[in-house]
């Protein structure tokens, strides 16, 4: 198993997480599909980090802080998306086309 | 993992799409450990596999009340979103394929300490602004996730 591979494992998963957030229309698994993009770039950082370390261990400080963001961005992404869905009664992002016109 | 993966985005019932994301989650929590950043995989389980995930399931089960099952869970653009990843696959892949990487040829385990080290040293500003943004996240997602009555009632 050399760098390539878990480069393409990352870019596969990336885009498996931009198909999702693209092709479904549930916002909460638009929101899975977000976290699974992070997690394929802390993948590929990882690995860079694995294969061409640095002094500083740079690829898993900011694997760490990757994580700690998408915490807080799950976070607010859930607040909102149980607060719209608490007034419109759906999760379907279809019907959240009101503010249009 | 791909496999897994790709059950998150097909699947029809979101509670089997959270299931299958978690499963995601744990074999990259593997893969970590394997490149030598044991530190990052107990970071993945304890974050994703214990935070999120929950925080993903109470969130579905909060807003689906029984009705799980969705008609269709597909955009009409599902064609074109398909189109779209295939190619941003393509393109990353073939950048990943066509670089030469013999100067990445083994791998380097991380020390812990030292990159506890450079956490606190190097990258100490980022990790305080990280924790004010955690801090502006809790108060944002109370505020949000807060109802409107209760609002009336302690006024």
């Amino acid at each position: 198993m050399g760098l390539q591979s878990y480069l393409i494992v990352s870019a596969m998963l990336f885009g498996i997480g931009a198909f999702g957030f693209m092709a479904r229309r549930n916002a909460i698994l638009m929101l899975i599909s977000i976290e699974l993009m992070l997690n394929s770039v802390n993948l590929s950082l990882v690995a860079f980090n694995a294969y061409l370390p640095s002094p500083v261990n740079a690829g898993a400080v900011f694997a760490l802080l990757v994580m700690a963001v998408a915490a807080a961005e799950a976070t607010v992404g859930l607040a909102l998306v149980i607060a719209i869905i608490r007034t419109r009664q759906t999760a379907e992002v279809d019907e959240y086309a009101d503010l249009k016109e | 993992m791909i496999g897994a993966g790709l059950l998150v985005v097909t699947l029809r019932n979101i509670i089997h799409s959270a299931i299958a994301m978690m499963v995601c989650f744990g074999s990259l929590a593997g893969m970590y450990a394997l490149l030598g950043a044991p530190i990052v995989a107990a970071a993945q389980v304890l974050i994703y596999l214990g935070a999120i995930s929950v925080l993903i399931l109470f969130a579905i089960m909060l807003t689906q009340a029984g009705d799980a099952n969705l008609p269709a869970p597909f955009h009409p653009q599902v064609w074109v979103a398909a189109l779209a990843a295939v190619a941003i696959v393509g393109l990353t892949g073939w950048a990943a394929i066509a670089t030469d990487w013999k100067a990445a040829a083994t791998t380097v385990a991380i020390v812990v300490s030292a990159l506890a080290k450079s956490l606190f040293t190097d990258y100490a500003l980022p990790f305080e602004i990280l924790s004010l943004l955690l801090l502006v996240a809790i108060i944002g997602a109370i505020y949000l996730a807060r109802r409107p009555e209760e609002d009336e009632r302690a006024n």
